[in-house]
């Protein structure tokens, strides 16, 4: 009954001036596409960069076997580390927490098809070095398999930028080249991808054989990257702890000497990077609540206004037995209806202008693929639906606030 | 004066049938720097049933007087009963309710809200009591016809003439059937004839036991009712019966 009736006064109360109240909607719908927007472009730079992180792969660490730098049980300091393939094998079977893999690498790499020679970086992996390094197949084609490496089978998975290279517009699946002279069958092309880490080029640019094929041709077994993937991210640290343990009793060297083992640890390089992010996030949407509060001001200055003029309508109908809540409610009602009905208009237009920046093509343009899309996410409307809803119940409390004190035997006095 | 001790005396065993009882009400103002002081001591007895004039000069204080007898403003020390209530322990809500439900307003200047029609004007005070939407209706209706607008409810108040507002105004005022309508210069800004008209329908009123307070200038308005009172200086100084 006492909404119903704040409901019905609201709907009683004097006509509201047109022109004043289309002024105060537009601004607070422009401050909420300011708002939206601007979360939006922070949401898809987000989305962008958290999928630019983990496109070298998600939650791994990358290990480079590096020479000692303490002496160890009566070893000098200085020696080499040499892990092998053998060695990834002995560390699978040790370590169930964890995903393991490695490759090894060349710089000298001669791709022949037909006229086109092109040279460049190639790596001998295993099969599970799709999961972990995110070299996912193009539709047509596949990954090097677990047979390939059992085999040696003259297999090749190359880059998307490097079978462009050395393709053009033929479809390279199924082709046969030759690499340093041998042939080799094109099993599958890369699925373009962002990738922001590398440590040694990005992967579109590189050639992937089975490590056995590898070891085959190039007659080398020494493994230049381990692949540590744990399958609790948060546990990284034991899993490198447990790797160090393992290698350092092989091949006698203290588990803690950081430079027997050089490691970059990516779970705790992506926990800064969403640091950032977020600190990129609230800093647009402080710029866009100002903005935001700005349109709020107006509600709030259009509800004095009215107040004002309404002081003699609400001293009557304190005179009748209106209680001072009967009074504010549909002053507050009013002004969040401003609020409401502009923060509606501002997501429409937002959304309108989110959808049309999503036609426009950003292939080819690095700047406009790196900023990424603008996404109006669900954590973005309820945000900005929070800013707008704080800022309207200001907006109209204070003038309410205002009205009911209002003192009735002041405003019935004579005209 | 002596009328007045008359009253008094006449009056106080029938304090049960007092719809008014202010005793020692004095109502100062502090405007920061200076004090004034609008009533110094007014007692004030008026019983069911009764036609009060309060006249005066303007600054006498009967303009305060009105607004304490309505509960639009709490006197500064006194006691002041309103049909058996004690008003001065109330607060605001409280003494929005017994304005809602024990006095019925009407002013100079009307007071109607300009947006809306006469029956949503008489039917405001009904939405403030909370009555159910039938009751209110049939109420209006019965209002509307009783001061002679039945075919004016539709109307905003900028389509009637002043006598006609006025007494839409007298029929919102009743809405609520209160124990006292409290008129301030009710005839004030009218032509004489519409004034007539206005105090006539006071007078019926009157006649089916009403009680009518009205504050005016107007001697002619004065005489038709059955007891003067004139304030002065914040005082009454005379109170006589017509």
């Amino acid at each position: 009954m006492r909404l119903g009736l704040i409901a019905q006064l609201f709907l009683r109360s004097s006509r509201v001036q047109r022109k004043r109240a289309v002024l105060t909607i537009s601004a607070i719908a422009w401050g909420s596409v300011s708002l939206l927007l601007l979360l939006s472009f922070g949401e898809g730079l987000r989305r962008q960069l958290s999928v630019g992180t983990v496109g070298m792969g998600k939650d791994i660490a990358v290990i480079w076997p590096g020479a000692t730098g303490k002496a160890y049980k009566g070893l000098p300091p200085g020696r080499e580390i040499k892990v092998v393939i053998d060695d990834i094998e002995l560390l699978r079977a040790r370590m169930p927490e964890a995903q393991v893999s490695g490759e090894i690498q060349t710089g000298r790499a001669s791709i022949v098809w037909g006229k086109k020679t092109v040279n460049g970086r190639l790596r001998g992996v295993w099969a599970d070095y799709e999961d972990i390094r995110n070299n996912f197949p193009r539709e047509g084609g596949r990954f090097l398999d677990p047979l390939d490496v059992q085999f040696k089978r003259r297999v090749i998975f190359l880059g998307n930028e490097m079978a462009k290279d050395i393709f053009g517009d033929a479809r390279p699946e199924g082709q046969t080249l030759l690499l340093n002279g041998l042939p080799y069958t094109v099993v599958g092309v890369m699925k373009k991808k962002i990738q922001m880490g590398t440590y040694s080029g990005p992967d579109a640019g590189q050639a992937a054989i089975p490590i056995s094929t590898f070891k085959s041709q190039f007659g080398r077994e020494r493994i230049s990257v381990i692949l540590v993937k744990p399958h609790e991210p948060a546990r990284m640290k034991d899993a490198l702890a447990h790797l160090a343990e393992i290698l350092g009793g092989k091949y006698s060297f203290d588990p803690k000497d950081t430079r027997a083992l050089g490691t970059w640890d990516t779970v705790e390089n992506q926990k800064t990077t969403r640091n950032v992010l977020l600190g990129i996030q609230i800093f647009l949407g402080v710029v866009g609540g100002l903005t935001l509060l700005i349109g709020g001001i107006g509600v709030a200055n259009i509800m004095y206004a009215v107040v004002k003029e309404r002081t003699r309508e609400i001293g009557v109908k304190m005179a009748l037995g209106a209680r001072a809540s009967w009074i504010t409610g549909p002053l507050v009602l009013e002004g969040m209806t401003y609020t409401f009905v502009g923060g509606l208009i501002g997501l429409v237009i937002s959304i309108l202008i989110i959808t049309l920046l999503g036609l426009i093509p950003t292939e080819g343009n690095e700047a406009l693929e790196f900023l990424g899309k603008p996404v109006l996410s669900m954590t973005v409307g309820l945000a900005s639906a929070g800013i707008l809803g704080l800022i309207g119940i200001l907006a109209a409390y204070f003038p309410a606030r205002r009205a009911a004190r209002v003192d009735p035997a002041q405003t019935l006095r004579y005209e | 004066m002596e009328a007045t001790v008359a009253r008094r005396v006449t009056y106080a065993p029938q304090s049960a049938q007092d719809v008014i009882r202010m005793e020692q009400i004095r109502k100062v103002y502090d405007t920061g720097k200076v004090k004034v002081e609008a009533l110094r001591g007014i007692d004030l007895l008026i019983g069911k049933g009764e036609f009060v004039a309060i006249v005066g000069p303007s600054g006498s204080g009967k303009s305060t007087l009105m607004n304490l007898v309505g509960c639009l403003d709490t006197p500064t020390s006194g006691s002041y009963l309103l049909g058996g209530t004690s008003v001065g322990t109330l607060d605001r809500n409280q003494l929005a309710e017994v304005r809602n439900k024990r006095v019925g307003f009407v002013f100079q200047s009307f007071n109607l809200l300009p947006q809306i029609t006469a029956f949503e004007n008489i039917e405001m005070p009904l939405l403030f009591g909370q009555v159910g939407k039938r009751q209110r209706q049939e109420r209006v209706k019965e209002l509307l016809n009783r001061v002679g607008l039945a075919d004016r409810g539709e109307h905003r108040p900028t389509e009637l003439s002043g006598g006609q507002m006025q007494r839409v105004a007298i029929a919102r005022a009743l809405s609520m059937d209160p124990d006292v309508l409290l008129a301030d210069e009710p005839t004030g800004n009218l032509d004489t004839s519409s004034g007539g008209d206005i105090m006539g329908l006071f007078e019926e009123l009157w006649s089916q036991g009403r009680t009518v307070l009205v504050i005016t200038h107007d001697p002619a308005l004065a005489k038709r009712a059955g007891r003067v009172v004139e304030v002065r200086d914040g005082i009454i100084v005379s109170d006589t019966a017509a």
